[in-house]
Protein backbone atom coordinates (compact mmCIF):
# COMPACT_ATOMS: atom_id res chain seq x y z
CA UNK A 1 0.00 0.00 0.00
CA UNK A 2 1.04 3.39 -0.54
CA UNK A 3 2.37 6.02 2.00
CA UNK A 4 -0.25 7.89 3.50
CA UNK A 5 -1.13 11.58 2.29
CA UNK A 6 -0.10 14.48 4.30
CA UNK A 7 -3.26 16.76 5.00
CA UNK A 8 -2.55 19.95 6.37
CA UNK A 9 -5.57 22.54 7.75
CA UNK A 10 -7.15 25.19 6.09
CA UNK A 11 -6.99 22.41 3.12
CA UNK A 12 -6.44 23.71 -0.08
CA UNK A 13 -8.99 23.17 -2.50
CA UNK A 14 -6.93 21.59 -4.88
CA UNK A 15 -5.52 18.69 -2.75
CA UNK A 16 -9.03 18.11 -1.70
CA UNK A 17 -10.11 17.34 -5.02
CA UNK A 18 -7.50 15.14 -5.44
CA UNK A 19 -8.15 12.70 -3.07
CA UNK A 20 -9.51 9.02 -3.91
CA UNK A 21 -11.40 7.41 -1.88
CA UNK A 22 -9.22 4.25 -0.30
CA UNK A 23 -6.08 6.46 -0.05
CA UNK A 24 -5.10 6.81 3.73
CA UNK A 25 -4.27 10.33 5.26
CA UNK A 26 -2.73 11.91 7.72
CA UNK A 27 -3.91 15.09 9.03
CA UNK A 28 -2.46 17.45 10.74
CA UNK A 29 -3.63 21.50 12.10
CA UNK A 30 -7.40 22.26 13.34
CA UNK A 31 -10.80 20.35 13.63
CA UNK A 32 -13.40 20.85 15.08
CA UNK A 33 -15.75 18.65 16.89
CA UNK A 34 -19.27 18.82 15.90
CA UNK A 35 -22.28 15.61 16.81
CA UNK A 36 -25.79 14.93 16.66
CA UNK A 37 -26.99 18.33 18.61
CA UNK A 38 -24.05 20.64 17.02
CA UNK A 39 -25.01 19.71 13.35
CA UNK A 40 -28.42 20.95 14.15
CA UNK A 41 -27.36 23.99 15.60
CA UNK A 42 -25.24 24.66 12.91
CA UNK A 43 -27.08 24.40 10.33
CA UNK A 44 -29.85 26.36 12.01
CA UNK A 45 -28.38 29.19 14.27
CA UNK A 46 -28.92 32.74 13.13
CA UNK A 47 -25.61 34.53 11.63
CA UNK A 48 -25.59 37.29 14.75
CA UNK A 49 -25.11 34.86 17.57
CA UNK A 50 -21.25 35.13 18.29
CA UNK A 51 -20.35 31.68 16.82
CA UNK A 52 -16.55 32.00 16.79
CA UNK A 53 -14.68 29.52 14.89
CA UNK A 54 -14.45 29.99 10.81
CA UNK A 55 -15.09 26.80 9.39
CA UNK A 56 -14.24 27.24 5.84
CA UNK A 57 -11.49 25.20 4.48
CA UNK A 58 -11.85 23.49 7.82
CA UNK A 59 -12.87 19.76 9.05
CA UNK A 60 -16.02 19.24 11.61
CA UNK A 61 -15.08 15.77 13.52
CA UNK A 62 -17.89 13.71 14.40
CA UNK A 63 -16.90 12.98 17.67
CA UNK A 64 -17.94 13.19 21.47
CA UNK A 65 -14.81 13.44 23.39
CA UNK A 66 -14.25 12.14 27.19
CA UNK A 67 -12.75 15.36 28.28
CA UNK A 68 -10.74 16.46 31.55
CA UNK A 69 -9.54 19.92 32.86
CA UNK A 70 -6.69 20.48 34.48
CA UNK A 71 -5.41 23.90 36.11
CA UNK A 72 -3.83 24.68 33.27
CA UNK A 73 -5.95 23.23 30.42
CA UNK A 74 -8.53 20.48 28.91
CA UNK A 75 -7.01 17.32 27.66
CA UNK A 76 -8.69 14.82 25.84
CA UNK A 77 -8.90 11.54 27.39
CA UNK A 78 -10.52 9.47 24.81
CA UNK A 79 -11.63 10.70 21.53
CA UNK A 80 -12.66 8.48 18.74
CA UNK A 81 -15.48 8.82 15.86
CA UNK A 82 -18.75 8.61 16.22
CA UNK A 83 -21.47 7.12 14.01
CA UNK A 84 -21.89 9.67 11.09
CA UNK A 85 -25.30 8.86 9.62
CA UNK A 86 -27.05 10.54 12.12
CA UNK A 87 -25.93 13.94 11.13
CA UNK A 88 -27.15 13.37 7.43
CA UNK A 89 -29.95 15.13 7.77
CA UNK A 90 -27.71 18.53 7.91
CA UNK A 91 -24.65 17.77 6.57
CA UNK A 92 -24.99 18.59 3.11
CA UNK A 93 -26.26 22.37 4.81
CA UNK A 94 -23.42 22.35 7.13
CA UNK A 95 -21.08 21.74 4.40
CA UNK A 96 -22.54 24.19 1.81
CA UNK A 97 -23.17 26.91 4.54
CA UNK A 98 -19.77 26.93 5.74
CA UNK A 99 -17.46 25.95 3.01
CA UNK A 100 -16.15 22.80 5.07
CA UNK A 101 -13.63 20.87 3.60
CA UNK A 102 -13.60 17.68 5.02
CA UNK A 103 -15.86 15.76 7.52
CA UNK A 104 -14.47 12.79 9.33
CA UNK A 105 -16.16 10.09 11.33
CA UNK A 106 -17.30 6.71 11.30
CA UNK A 107 -19.55 4.53 9.10
CA UNK A 108 -20.34 6.45 6.26
CA UNK A 109 -22.76 8.87 4.78
CA UNK A 110 -25.81 9.19 2.34
CA UNK A 111 -26.65 10.56 -0.91
CA UNK A 112 -27.63 14.22 -0.24
CA UNK A 113 -23.73 14.50 1.66
CA UNK A 114 -22.06 12.39 -1.23
CA UNK A 115 -23.85 15.18 -3.45
CA UNK A 116 -22.58 17.94 -1.09
CA UNK A 117 -19.20 17.10 -1.18
CA UNK A 118 -18.98 16.52 -5.03
CA UNK A 119 -20.81 20.37 -5.78
CA UNK A 120 -18.28 21.68 -3.53
CA UNK A 121 -14.72 19.58 -3.69
CA UNK A 122 -15.14 18.41 -0.23
CA UNK A 123 -14.26 15.06 1.35
CA UNK A 124 -15.46 12.30 3.94
CA UNK A 125 -12.29 10.58 6.20
CA UNK A 126 -13.17 7.34 8.31
CA UNK A 127 -11.40 7.63 11.43
CA UNK A 128 -10.78 4.23 13.05
CA UNK A 129 -14.05 2.59 15.02
CA UNK A 130 -13.64 3.01 18.79
CA UNK A 131 -9.97 4.27 18.73
CA UNK A 132 -10.61 6.52 21.80
CA UNK A 133 -7.20 6.61 23.55
CA UNK A 134 -5.57 5.92 20.02
CA UNK A 135 -6.56 9.34 18.60
CA UNK A 136 -6.39 11.27 21.52
CA UNK A 137 -2.97 11.24 21.49
CA UNK A 138 -3.15 12.93 18.14
CA UNK A 139 -5.08 15.88 19.57
CA UNK A 140 -1.66 18.29 20.66
CA UNK A 141 -3.97 20.38 22.15
CA UNK A 142 -7.61 21.43 23.43
CA UNK A 143 -7.99 25.52 21.99
CA UNK A 144 -11.21 26.38 22.32
CA UNK A 145 -15.20 25.49 23.11
CA UNK A 146 -18.23 26.50 21.86
CA UNK A 147 -22.16 25.89 23.79
CA UNK A 148 -20.28 24.02 26.47
CA UNK A 149 -23.18 24.41 29.68
CA UNK A 150 -25.78 24.48 27.13
CA UNK A 151 -24.69 21.24 24.92
CA UNK A 152 -22.21 19.63 27.38
CA UNK A 153 -19.31 17.75 27.22
CA UNK A 154 -19.92 15.19 24.41
CA UNK A 155 -22.00 17.75 22.55
CA UNK A 156 -20.11 20.52 22.39
CA UNK A 157 -17.77 21.81 19.64
CA UNK A 158 -14.56 21.81 20.62
CA UNK A 159 -11.39 22.88 18.52
CA UNK A 160 -8.62 20.63 18.33
CA UNK A 161 -5.22 20.46 17.48
CA UNK A 162 -4.27 17.34 15.88
CA UNK A 163 -0.97 16.18 14.54
CA UNK A 164 -1.08 13.20 12.24
CA UNK A 165 -4.35 12.06 12.38
CA UNK A 166 -4.94 8.56 11.01
CA UNK A 167 -7.67 8.53 8.48
CA UNK A 168 -8.89 6.70 5.10
CA UNK A 169 -10.88 8.84 2.19
CA UNK A 170 -13.74 6.87 2.32
CA UNK A 171 -15.78 9.56 0.19
CA UNK A 172 -14.26 11.53 -2.22
CA UNK A 173 -15.54 14.57 -3.86
CA UNK A 174 -16.18 12.35 -7.74
CA UNK A 175 -18.33 10.07 -5.99
CA UNK A 176 -15.67 7.63 -5.14
CA UNK A 177 -17.21 5.57 -2.07
CA UNK A 178 -15.62 2.74 -0.55
CA UNK A 179 -19.28 1.51 1.67
CA UNK A 180 -20.74 1.72 -2.13
CA UNK A 181 -19.05 -1.48 -2.85
CA UNK A 182 -19.30 -3.82 0.42
CA UNK A 183 -23.12 -2.68 0.57
CA UNK A 184 -23.67 -3.93 -3.13
CA UNK A 185 -22.20 -6.95 -2.59
CA UNK A 186 -23.56 -7.19 1.35
CA UNK A 187 -26.89 -6.89 -0.72
CA UNK A 188 -26.15 -9.26 -3.15
CA UNK A 189 -25.11 -11.75 -0.70
CA UNK A 190 -27.83 -11.87 1.54
CA UNK A 191 -30.38 -12.20 -1.72
CA UNK A 192 -28.31 -15.49 -2.24
CA UNK A 193 -28.67 -16.30 1.22
CA UNK A 194 -32.39 -15.40 1.54
CA UNK A 195 -32.85 -17.55 -1.72
CA UNK A 196 -32.14 -20.88 0.13
CA UNK A 197 -33.91 -22.09 3.30
CA UNK A 198 -31.64 -24.43 5.64
CA UNK A 199 -32.94 -26.98 8.18
CA UNK A 200 -31.90 -26.53 11.50
CA UNK A 201 -33.05 -29.88 13.35
CA UNK B 1 -14.18 -3.75 50.08
CA UNK B 2 -17.32 -2.27 50.23
CA UNK B 3 -20.06 -2.94 47.88
CA UNK B 4 -19.47 1.24 46.45
CA UNK B 5 -15.69 1.00 45.65
CA UNK B 6 -15.62 -2.63 44.57
CA UNK B 7 -18.41 -1.13 41.81
CA UNK B 8 -16.24 1.74 40.93
CA UNK B 9 -13.61 -0.81 40.43
CA UNK B 10 -15.62 -2.98 38.09
CA UNK B 11 -17.09 0.19 35.73
CA UNK B 12 -13.44 1.17 35.82
CA UNK B 13 -11.69 -2.47 34.49
CA UNK B 14 -14.97 -2.79 32.08
CA UNK B 15 -14.06 0.60 30.44
CA UNK B 16 -10.69 0.36 30.27
CA UNK B 17 -9.52 -3.42 29.53
CA UNK B 18 -10.96 -5.52 27.21
CA UNK B 19 -12.03 -8.94 28.46
CA UNK B 20 -9.37 -11.66 27.13
CA UNK B 21 -11.80 -13.89 24.73
CA UNK B 22 -12.52 -10.56 22.75
CA UNK B 23 -8.88 -9.26 22.56
CA UNK B 24 -8.67 -13.20 21.33
CA UNK B 25 -11.22 -13.44 19.09
CA UNK B 26 -9.91 -9.54 17.51
CA UNK B 27 -6.04 -11.35 17.02
CA UNK B 28 -7.25 -14.27 15.53
CA UNK B 29 -9.67 -12.61 12.89
CA UNK B 30 -6.66 -10.78 12.12
CA UNK B 31 -4.83 -14.29 10.97
CA UNK B 32 -7.41 -14.23 8.29
CA UNK B 33 -8.09 -10.86 6.65
CA UNK B 34 -6.42 -10.35 3.16
CA UNK B 35 -7.64 -6.84 2.55
CA UNK B 36 -5.39 -4.17 3.45
CA UNK B 37 -8.19 -1.69 5.23
CA UNK B 38 -9.43 -4.60 6.86
CA UNK B 39 -5.79 -5.59 8.37
CA UNK B 40 -4.97 -2.14 9.04
CA UNK B 41 -8.15 -1.09 10.78
CA UNK B 42 -7.81 -4.44 13.08
CA UNK B 43 -4.30 -3.47 13.52
CA UNK B 44 -5.56 0.02 15.02
CA UNK B 45 -8.03 -1.91 17.31
CA UNK B 46 -5.44 -4.00 18.84
CA UNK B 47 -3.05 -1.11 19.34
CA UNK B 48 -6.19 0.85 20.82
CA UNK B 49 -6.37 -1.82 22.74
CA UNK B 50 -3.10 -2.13 24.34
CA UNK B 51 -2.88 1.41 25.03
CA UNK B 52 -6.55 1.84 27.17
CA UNK B 53 -4.85 -0.89 29.66
CA UNK B 54 -1.52 0.47 29.34
CA UNK B 55 -2.33 3.62 30.19
CA UNK B 56 -6.21 3.34 32.09
CA UNK B 57 -7.88 5.40 29.48
CA UNK B 58 -11.58 4.30 28.76
CA UNK B 59 -11.09 1.94 25.20
CA UNK B 60 -13.71 3.99 23.30
CA UNK B 61 -14.89 7.35 24.28
CA UNK B 62 -18.97 6.53 24.58
CA UNK B 63 -18.82 4.30 27.48
CA UNK B 64 -21.95 3.85 26.93
CA UNK B 65 -25.50 3.15 29.22
CA UNK B 66 -24.17 1.08 32.25
CA UNK B 67 -26.35 -2.01 32.26
CA UNK B 68 -25.94 -3.73 35.82
CA UNK B 69 -27.37 -7.53 35.78
CA UNK B 70 -27.32 -7.91 39.85
CA UNK B 71 -27.61 -11.46 41.12
CA UNK B 72 -28.56 -10.52 44.95
CA UNK B 73 -27.31 -12.17 48.45
CA UNK B 74 -30.94 -12.86 49.97
CA UNK B 75 -32.29 -9.86 51.77
CA UNK B 76 -30.45 -7.44 49.93
CA UNK B 77 -32.84 -4.39 49.45
CA UNK B 78 -33.26 -3.27 45.74
CA UNK B 79 -33.41 0.44 46.72
CA UNK B 80 -30.44 0.01 48.52
CA UNK B 81 -28.73 -1.97 45.55
CA UNK B 82 -30.08 0.90 42.76
CA UNK B 83 -28.64 3.55 44.97
CA UNK B 84 -25.39 2.20 45.74
CA UNK B 85 -25.10 1.62 42.13
CA UNK B 86 -26.05 4.87 41.03
CA UNK B 87 -23.44 6.58 43.02
CA UNK B 88 -20.74 3.86 42.15
CA UNK B 89 -21.27 5.45 38.38
CA UNK B 90 -21.64 9.12 39.82
CA UNK B 91 -17.73 8.78 41.25
CA UNK B 92 -16.79 6.63 38.03
CA UNK B 93 -17.76 9.94 35.50
CA UNK B 94 -15.97 11.82 38.13
CA UNK B 95 -13.00 10.25 38.46
CA UNK B 96 -12.04 7.51 35.44
CA UNK B 97 -13.91 9.75 33.93
CA UNK B 98 -15.81 8.04 32.06
CA UNK B 99 -18.11 10.27 29.29
CA UNK B 100 -21.42 11.80 31.14
CA UNK B 101 -23.81 10.07 28.84
CA UNK B 102 -27.34 10.60 30.96
CA UNK B 103 -29.38 13.09 28.39
CA UNK B 104 -32.97 14.56 29.63
CA UNK B 105 -34.68 14.12 26.34
CA UNK B 106 -37.57 16.78 27.64
CA UNK B 107 -35.18 19.47 28.77
CA UNK B 108 -32.20 18.30 26.36
CA UNK B 109 -29.95 18.75 29.55
CA UNK B 110 -27.10 16.53 29.94
CA UNK B 111 -27.07 15.56 33.98
CA UNK B 112 -23.35 15.69 34.01
CA UNK B 113 -23.21 13.32 36.40
CA UNK B 114 -23.70 9.58 34.12
CA UNK B 115 -26.96 9.34 36.10
CA UNK B 116 -30.60 10.15 35.22
CA UNK B 117 -34.19 8.14 35.12
CA UNK B 118 -33.54 4.78 33.86
CA UNK B 119 -29.82 5.15 34.15
CA UNK B 120 -27.97 3.05 34.87
CA UNK B 121 -30.19 0.30 34.22
CA UNK B 122 -30.19 -2.23 36.57
CA UNK B 123 -31.86 -5.67 36.14
CA UNK B 124 -32.07 -7.21 39.59
CA UNK B 125 -33.02 -10.58 40.84
CA UNK B 126 -31.93 -12.38 44.60
CA UNK B 127 -31.56 -15.37 45.65
CA UNK B 128 -30.56 -17.49 48.40
CA UNK B 129 -27.01 -17.32 48.64
CA UNK B 130 -24.84 -15.15 51.04
CA UNK B 131 -22.68 -13.23 48.40
CA UNK B 132 -23.67 -11.16 45.13
CA UNK B 133 -22.89 -11.68 41.28
CA UNK B 134 -23.04 -8.70 39.78
CA UNK B 135 -22.16 -8.49 35.65
CA UNK B 136 -21.58 -5.04 33.53
CA UNK B 137 -22.24 -4.16 30.20
CA UNK B 138 -20.98 -1.14 29.19
CA UNK B 139 -23.37 -0.55 25.87
CA UNK B 140 -22.32 2.25 23.35
CA UNK B 141 -25.02 4.28 21.57
CA UNK B 142 -23.38 3.19 17.97
CA UNK B 143 -24.27 -0.69 18.55
CA UNK B 144 -27.43 -0.10 20.62
CA UNK B 145 -28.42 1.88 17.45
CA UNK B 146 -28.38 -0.99 15.11
CA UNK B 147 -30.32 -3.55 16.94
CA UNK B 148 -33.80 -4.27 15.79
CA UNK B 149 -37.03 -5.79 16.72
CA UNK B 150 -39.15 -7.95 14.56
CA UNK B 151 -42.50 -9.60 15.15
CA UNK B 152 -42.58 -12.84 12.99
CA UNK B 153 -44.11 -13.78 10.41
CA UNK B 154 -42.64 -11.32 8.18
CA UNK B 155 -44.17 -11.15 4.62
CA UNK B 156 -41.47 -9.00 3.06
CA UNK B 157 -38.39 -11.30 4.66
CA UNK B 158 -40.81 -14.48 4.14
CA UNK B 159 -39.56 -15.35 7.80
CA UNK B 160 -42.34 -17.65 9.48
CA UNK B 161 -42.66 -18.87 12.84
CA UNK B 162 -39.60 -21.11 12.79
CA UNK B 163 -35.85 -20.84 13.73
CA UNK B 164 -35.43 -20.65 9.73
CA UNK B 165 -37.43 -17.24 10.13
CA UNK B 166 -35.30 -16.18 12.84
CA UNK B 167 -32.38 -16.78 10.68
CA UNK B 168 -33.87 -14.48 7.94
CA UNK B 169 -34.68 -11.71 10.08
CA UNK B 170 -30.93 -11.79 11.72
CA UNK B 171 -29.20 -12.24 7.97
CA UNK B 172 -31.21 -8.61 7.19
CA UNK B 173 -30.59 -7.26 10.59
CA UNK B 174 -26.67 -7.34 9.94
CA UNK B 175 -26.64 -6.57 6.41
CA UNK B 176 -28.71 -3.23 7.62
CA UNK B 177 -26.71 -2.70 10.06
CA UNK B 178 -23.14 -2.92 7.34
CA UNK B 179 -20.14 -1.02 9.43
CA UNK B 180 -22.33 1.91 11.35
CA UNK B 181 -21.75 0.24 14.88
CA UNK B 182 -18.37 -0.89 15.24
CA UNK B 183 -17.84 -4.18 13.85
CA UNK B 184 -16.45 -6.82 14.33
CA UNK B 185 -19.98 -7.57 16.21
CA UNK B 186 -20.78 -9.77 18.67
CA UNK B 187 -24.71 -10.77 17.72
CA UNK B 188 -27.28 -11.61 19.69
CA UNK B 189 -30.40 -13.01 19.07
CA UNK B 190 -33.61 -13.67 21.20
CA UNK B 191 -37.26 -14.86 20.70
CA UNK B 192 -39.88 -14.31 23.39
CA UNK B 193 -43.36 -13.44 23.49
CA UNK B 194 -43.35 -10.40 24.84
CA UNK B 195 -41.18 -6.95 23.08
CA UNK B 196 -39.74 -6.48 26.53
CA UNK B 197 -38.88 -10.08 27.24
CA UNK B 198 -37.35 -10.43 23.94
CA UNK B 199 -35.01 -7.27 24.36
CA UNK B 200 -33.87 -7.95 27.81
CA UNK B 201 -32.79 -11.78 27.09
CA UNK B 202 -30.96 -10.51 24.22
CA UNK B 203 -29.26 -8.28 26.06
CA UNK B 204 -28.47 -10.90 28.40
CA UNK B 205 -27.04 -13.14 26.16
CA UNK B 206 -24.37 -10.31 25.59
CA UNK B 207 -22.75 -11.17 28.83
CA UNK B 208 -21.71 -15.09 27.74
CA UNK B 209 -18.24 -16.14 26.89
CA UNK B 210 -17.45 -16.40 23.34
CA UNK B 211 -16.20 -19.50 22.84
CA UNK B 212 -19.68 -20.77 24.79
CA UNK B 213 -22.60 -22.37 23.05
CA UNK B 214 -26.28 -22.29 24.11
CA UNK B 215 -27.49 -25.24 26.03
CA UNK B 216 -30.13 -26.16 23.67
CA UNK B 217 -29.09 -28.64 21.10
CA UNK B 218 -30.85 -26.91 18.19
CA UNK B 219 -30.18 -22.97 19.39
CA UNK B 220 -26.23 -24.20 19.15
CA UNK B 221 -26.15 -25.35 15.78
CA UNK B 222 -28.04 -22.35 14.93
CA UNK B 223 -25.96 -19.98 16.23
CA UNK B 224 -22.17 -21.60 14.47
CA UNK B 225 -24.26 -22.00 11.29
CA UNK B 226 -25.64 -18.09 11.37
CA UNK B 227 -22.21 -16.76 11.99
CA UNK B 228 -20.85 -18.38 8.58
CA UNK B 229 -23.51 -16.86 6.99
CA UNK B 230 -23.09 -13.34 8.55
CA UNK B 231 -19.49 -13.48 7.99
CA UNK B 232 -20.62 -14.15 4.35
CA UNK B 233 -22.08 -11.12 3.83
CA UNK B 234 -18.01 -9.24 3.60
CA UNK B 235 -18.68 -6.65 5.54
CA UNK B 236 -15.45 -6.36 7.78
CA UNK B 237 -13.71 -4.56 10.22
CA UNK B 238 -15.29 -1.20 10.32
CA UNK B 239 -17.41 -1.86 7.64
CA UNK B 240 -14.69 -1.09 4.84
CA UNK B 241 -14.88 -5.02 3.96
CA UNK B 242 -13.36 -8.09 5.04
CA UNK B 243 -14.01 -11.61 6.21
CA UNK B 244 -14.55 -10.59 9.97
CA UNK B 245 -18.03 -9.15 10.19
CA UNK B 246 -18.86 -11.34 13.47
CA UNK B 247 -16.72 -12.72 16.29
CA UNK B 248 -19.65 -14.63 17.66
CA UNK B 249 -23.58 -15.53 17.71
CA UNK B 250 -25.55 -15.96 20.82
CA UNK B 251 -29.09 -16.78 20.66
CA UNK B 252 -32.04 -17.81 23.40
CA UNK B 253 -35.52 -18.53 23.22
CA UNK B 254 -38.13 -17.96 25.85
CA UNK B 255 -41.94 -19.58 25.42
CA UNK B 256 -44.24 -17.26 23.93
CA UNK B 257 -47.99 -16.23 23.51
CA UNK B 258 -49.24 -18.20 20.59
CA UNK B 259 -50.42 -15.29 19.30
CA UNK B 260 -46.90 -13.87 18.92
CA UNK B 261 -43.49 -14.25 18.35
CA UNK B 262 -41.17 -11.46 19.02
CA UNK B 263 -37.01 -11.97 17.73
CA UNK B 264 -35.24 -9.09 19.07
CA UNK B 265 -31.40 -8.89 17.94
CA UNK B 266 -28.84 -6.58 19.98
CA UNK B 267 -25.52 -6.02 18.93
CA UNK B 268 -22.33 -5.60 20.84
CA UNK B 269 -19.53 -3.58 18.86
CA UNK B 270 -15.72 -4.48 19.01
CA UNK B 271 -15.15 -2.82 22.21
CA UNK B 272 -17.36 -5.24 24.00
CA UNK B 273 -17.26 -4.24 27.51
CA UNK B 274 -18.70 -6.59 29.87
CA UNK B 275 -17.12 -7.80 33.37
CA UNK B 276 -18.23 -10.05 36.49
CA UNK B 277 -18.05 -9.20 39.59
CA UNK B 278 -18.48 -11.24 42.63
CA UNK B 279 -18.73 -10.17 46.25
CA UNK B 280 -18.79 -12.22 49.43
CA UNK B 281 -18.20 -9.86 53.24
CA UNK B 282 -15.23 -7.75 52.18
CA UNK B 283 -14.12 -9.68 49.26
CA UNK B 284 -14.25 -8.89 45.50
CA UNK B 285 -13.66 -11.48 43.14
CA UNK B 286 -12.97 -9.87 39.61
CA UNK B 287 -13.69 -12.38 36.77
Amino acid sequence: MSSPVMLRTPLAAAAVRALRAGQEVLLTGTVFTARDRAHRYLAERPDEDGFPFDLSGGVIYHCGPIMRKSVAAWEAVSAGPTTSNRMEMYEARVITRYGVASILGKGGMGAETAKALSDTGAVYLAAAPGAGPLVAKRIVSVEDVWKLDEFGEPEAIWKLAVENFPAIVAMDSHGGNVYTAVETRSAKRLQELLARTRAHQ
Amino acid sequence: MDVLHAVVELLKRTATDLPADVEFALRESLHREREPLAVSTLKVTLENIRLARHEGRPICQDTGVPIFFVTAARGTSYEGMVSVLSEAVRIATRELPLRANAVDPVTGINTGDGVGDGIPVVYFTEWQQDYHIIDLLLKGGGSENIGASYKLPDAALAAERDLEGVRRVVLDAVNRAQGRGCPPYIVSVAIAGTKDDAAVLAKRQLLRKLSDHSPNDALAAFEADILDEINSLSIGPAGLSGRTTALAVKAAAHARHPATYFVDVAFGCWAHRRRRIRLRGGEAVYE
